[in-house]
């Protein structure tokens, strides 16, 4: 550990060197298709609808069966016969399977799993599948699918409405009455993810001795989704054993997605009989892996002249996909507790929907809820600025929660622990020199350039309450479930016959450096180096400790995790203290560790090295108090902040509440419509910082990934439901070139709930970013409705006249190819004019000869003649990586 | 050239990390599944099998190249290095390697040895980039984790301990 050694101990709050590194620099980490499988183990593909909506009808199986190498081929009928649906987190008549049975409802959705001795010849198999499909209507956007007439997803649900429930929290219609104003937006929140470069894999074994699963997957929790899993696979959840490899490749929320296909591929290994492996290829990831929900938002505040906000109205409409996926419509309900943001409003009303689309199922993500709802309430306090006359700045500033009014408690029930958000704007504006910024949009708007500055102030929560979204339940459906809250984290610290310290966490780390900040406070603790204490990061609940809080999403390690860590450690140091006052002949508060030993407070000399100590109970347990030892300790901490939901629906859905308070400058440039971001500041109260390189690590990726949301990044569909961004190469994450270096600034109040008063921090940037850039944009502009994201032609839009075609072309030819709307088949249209200088009836000849007809079709493969002027053409077309295989009839 | 056949193994002779190797493939496998699966060297990662997010970059003969758009035939008698060559020992780490370590170039480390094998190669023939340079060359590589700016720094910092190297060796 260089560059640290010599400074005195208190690891904590220190950048030092990760213990993960050297491993992951050299090649040497362990992820999930590192990690060498059982011998035996087979390689599983799985085919995937290509259409969004359709009845499935026959599956001929038994070609792609034959081909040599092929072990299994499990299908929609073998998962409906082996296994039950994936719970669900409401109680509606929705059945979501890992697979489609009878009916695919997503482009990607499986509709079977070839296991094959490798993967190459698995997806052979693939290819040799013929599944009939009967089309239906698809339905893309959720407001047309709520409506009455549209296409229905799940039939016995009766409508594609799957929770509609109203809440409404002091008295919002008497203030609305009273306000001098009321001002609102419509606003939506598009489709993205975080798209972690490693994708999903899954290694499963099923022993039918035991009937019983073991199961290695990059899944990050949370572990409320093991009891999903064990009861999808009917096994008791002692017979599902779950582990995580020791590394992992990114996460961002989305390896929570894995959950459908751990059952899935659990129950291909059971039906092959032999271990099976699947590895997750990058268009599968893109279509079909997990998908932030968009969100459409209406949003109203009663308003005083001055700005003052009274009273906020919020009617969200979710869309989660075609399946509603546990623990979905969690994002609806995340924010629930901080719904009024960083503001001090006292009187919410809110309707909340959740509709089926076909589109991928919704999941954990980055924010998780957080971009949806500040993107609306952030560009409402920009609203109401600009209606009322007056500075967005002072409209934020007048509707803070107050200093001093921490631990505050918000309208619709969460308890904000800590905070100086007046404070930290003020400081931000000071050392991010709001004032230049400012002034250099006077200096751009007088050449005539679009630049904008957009503000956002925004509550970051962290470590998520495991009730929270039993708010989508009814108090009557709550009662009847019996409460749920809490979030137990849990770590063990344990010590070897030498002395030397393990410590095991159920973090599953997705990159973050846990291992080190876990290193770091236990070596606090015992006076030790981090470079001394072994952390291991991977978790196998058949013999870790856990609970169902488990895992690594709200942004918990820091103040829950590590926090464990920190409780276990200083109990073992408790026990020490006591065996080491015994042998030093002081008293234990007077026994203190530091370098390597435990020594008298007063009397260094009087002094035993730390390991011989800590050893003490493996060979000589009379040392320790009678009956107790000092070998492992396991601590289970959750916090009692963390409450159900009341009989009045107020819930505190996170422990913590970090704030941020983001301005920016950007310009859009008039030819092109590109935004440059000229100048980005972002202002950061996580509590107390462990870590400060893993903090500023945190915000940079944060902001590199809302930069993204906020300017390139959607998964778009095609009216018909097809999907438009299957590669990187369509879904564009932003490299080095795009993201510019926003300066980071930090203040920090403790939380008071957290053993070392740190918060979250990995997820605020996703929250505060886009709707910053998108408030700037706004004011570049000077228009009230800018969405996301805000591409190049979308801006141009407003400041370019509407292109015209070129005479003499009509709109049907410009737009040659372009799939058919509505009908949900997918369709490719061609529009062409060819001239041949034949006479017409060697032209009929030369088409209606099959041979010709084969080598004149780009792609054909087996041709069939259906009659004299009639073929079926088997057509592969592609375009870059992409490849589709269709049939074309031929008249 | 070869003769190849579709459909059965052929023998692949070449230098990695300096040592010769030999193993079969059929002519369809990726060099990225034939260094992972076949020859059990699996530092160099997978990202997106389409060339875009350059987790799996190599060095062929002195050129940086994606491995998931090679063919394991291709490398027919050539020298590549993987991420495992970079560091002059065990336990001991590259000056470019120490250089992300000290900034917290990585976090989850998937994507990192496709940029350190890139960044070693772009080093060697630029021992003096700007930031701008490093950021374009940077450009086909994606990482989710980091933002780039730590990975930016890394190899500004790298380049710079590499020059005074240079000029003490």
């Amino acid at each position: 550990m260089h560059a640290v050694t010599d400074k005195p101990p208190g690891w904590l709050g220190r950048s030092v060197e990760r213990l993960e590194d050297a491993a992951l620099l050299t090649g040497a980490g362990r992820f999930v298709d590192d990690i060498a499988p059982p011998p035996g183990t087979l390689a599983a593909a799985i085919l995937r609808s290509p259409r969004a909506h359709a009845r499935i009808g026959a599956i001929a199986i038994d070609a792609a069966r034959r081909l040599p190498g092929v072990a299994a081929i499990l299908t929609g009928a073998d998962v409906a016969a082996m296994s039950a649906p994936l719970a669900a987190g409401i109680k509606a008549p929705l059945e979501c399977w890992p697979i489609a049975i009878d009916r695919a409802r997503y482009v990607g959705e499986p509709v079977a799993v070839v296991v094959a001795s490798d993967r190459y010849i698995a997806e052979d198999a693939l290819d040799l599948i013929a599944v009939s499909y009967e089309p239906l209507p698809a339905v893309v956007d959720p407001i047309a699918a709520m409506q009455p007439t549209a296409t229905l997803l799940h039939d016995k649900l009766g409508a594609n409405i799957a929770s509609d429930r109203s809440f409404c929290y002091g008295d919002p219609a008497a203030q609305f009455a009273a306000a001098a104003t009321r001002i609102a937006v419509s606003v939506r929140y598009p489709r993205n993810s975080c798209t972690p470069i490693e994708t999903y894999g899954v290694i499963a074994e099923y022993a039918a001795s035991d009937d019983a699963y073991d199961v290695t997957a990059n899944f990050m929790g949370p572990l409320s989704m093991h009891p999903v899993m064990a009861r999808a696979l009917r096994v008791p959840g002692n017979r599902l054993r779950l582990r995580t490899p020791p590394d992992s490749g990114g996460s961002f929320g989305v390896k929570q997605g894995l959950v459908p296909y751990i059952v899935l591929i659990a129950l291909a290994a059971r039906l092959a009989g032999r271990p099976v492996k699947w590895i997750e290829d990058r268009l599968e990831h893109l279509s079909a892996s997990v998908s932030a929900t968009n969100r459409v938002t209406k949003l109203a505040a009663a308003v005083d002249a001055d700005g003052r906000v009274r009273a906020l109205d919020w009617d969200q409409i979710e869309d989660v996909g075609a399946h509603l996926r546990a623990p979905e419509p969690a994002a609806l309900y995340r924010m629930h507790g901080n719904l009024t943001g960083a503001y001090d409003i006292r009187h919410v009303c809110v309707r909340n929907r959740v509709v089926l689309t076909n589109k991928t199922p919704s999941g954990l993500n980055r924010g998780f809820g957080g971009p949806q709802v500040y993107f609306a309430l952030e560009r409402l306090m920009q609203r109401i600025a600009r209606e009322l006359g007056l500075d967005p700045l002072d409209v934020i500033r007048r509707n803070l929660v107050p200093t001093g009014a921490f631990p505050y408690r918000t309208a619709t029930g969460g308890l904000l622990d800590s905070g100086d958000y007046a404070g930290a704007i003020e400081r931000a504006v000071a050392q991010g020199t709001l004032a230049e910024l400012r002034a250099r949009r006077v200096n751009a708007r007088g050449q005539g350039r679009l630049y904008g500055i957009g503000y956002a102030a925004v509550v970051e929560p962290s470590i998520s309450n495991m009730g929270y979204i039993t708010t989508v339940l009814t108090a009557q459906e709550r009662a009847r479930a019996g409460p749920k809250n809490g979030a137990f984290a849990t770590a063990t610290v344990a010590f070897d016959p030498l002395g030397c310290v393990s410590v095991q966490i159920a973090s599953t780390p997705q990159g973050q450096g846990h291992r080190t900040v876990a290193a770091q406070v236990v070596a606090d603790v015992f006076g030790l180096a981090p470079a001394d204490v072994r952390v291991l990061g991977e978790l196998d609940t058949a013999r870790d400790a856990w609970s169902i809080a488990s895992g690594n999403y709200s942004s918990r390690f820091a103040g829950a995790v590590a926090g464990a860590v920190h409780l276990a450690a200083q109990r073992l140091a408790a026990k020490l203290k006591r065996a080491a006052a015994t042998q030093l002949n002081v008293a234990p508060d007077d026994v203190v560790f530091a370098g390597a030993r435990a020594q008298a407070r007063d009397n260094r000399d009087n002094a035993m090295a730390f390991s011989r100590l800590a050893a003490a109970t493996h060979w000589s347990p009379g040392l320790m108090d009678a009956g107790d030892h000092a070998l492992r300790e396991t601590v289970f901490w959750t916090p009692p902040e963390l409450a159900a939901p009341s009989d009045a629906d107020a819930v505190n859905s996170s422990l913590c509440h970090g704030f941020i308070f983001d301005f920016c400058g950007i310009e859009i440039d008039r030819v092109t419509g590109a935004v440059r971001v000229d100048k980005y500041v972002t202002m950061h109260d996580c509590g107390r910082v462990l870590h400060p390189g893993m903090v500023a690590g945190q915000i940079t990726g944060g902001f590199a990934h809302a930069l993204g949301a906020a300017l390139y990044e959607e998964f778009a569909y095609a009216p018909d439901g097809s999907f438009l961004s299957g590669t990187f190469a369509d879904y564009l994450v932003p490299t080095a070139m795009e993201i510019p270096q926003p300066l980071m600034l930090h203040m920090e109040t403790p939380s008071p709930f957290t053993p070392l008063g740190a918060k979250g921090v990995g997820e605020g940037n996703c929250m505060s970013t886009p709707v910053c850039i998108a408030n700037a944009a706004a004011d570049a502009l000077g228009v009230d409705q800018v969405e996301l994201p805000l591409l190049p032609a979308r801006l141009a839009a407003h400041f370019h006249p509407r292109e015209e075609f070129p005479k003499g072309t009509t709109a049907a030819t410009a737009v040659a190819i372009g799939a058919r709307q509505g009908d949900g088949a997918m369709t490719l249209h061609g529009r062409g004019v060819v001239e041949i200088a034949r006479v017409p009836q060697d032209v009929w000849a030369m088409l209606l000869d099959a041979k010709t007809l084969a080598a004149i079709i780009p792609g054909a493969g087996a041709i069939e003649k259906l009659s004299e002027t009639h073929f079926r053409v088997d057509v592969t077309l592609g375009v870059g990586p992409v490849r589709g295989d269709g049939h074309a009839l031929v008249l | 050239m070869p003769r190849l056949s579709a459909d059965r193994q052929h023998s692949v002779r070449f230098e990695l990390n300096g040592r010769e190797v030999e193993a079969q493939a059929e002519p369809r496998m990726l060099l990225s599944d034939f260094l992972r699966h076949v020859l059990a060297m699996t530092g160099t990662h997978v990202g997106c099998e389409h060339g875009v997010c350059g987790a799996c970059t190599v060095e062929i003969d002195g050129m940086a190249a994606r491995a998931c758009l090679t063919l394991a035939v291709q490398v027919e008698g050539a020298r590549v290095r993987t991420v495992e060559a970079l560091a002059p020992g065990p336990g001991r780490l590259s000056i470019l390697q120490e250089a992300f370590r000290r900034h917290h170039g990585l976090q989850c480390g998937f994507c990192t040895p496709g940029i350190l094998m890139s960044l070693d190669i772009f080093l060697r023939a630029h021992p003096a980039p700007s930031e701008i340079d490093i950021r374009e060359y940077l450009s086909g590589h994606l990482c989710r984790c980091t933002g780039y700016a730590p990975i930016v720094a890394a190899a500004l910092d790298a380049a710079e301990k590499l020059r005074e190297a240079d000029i003490i060796g």
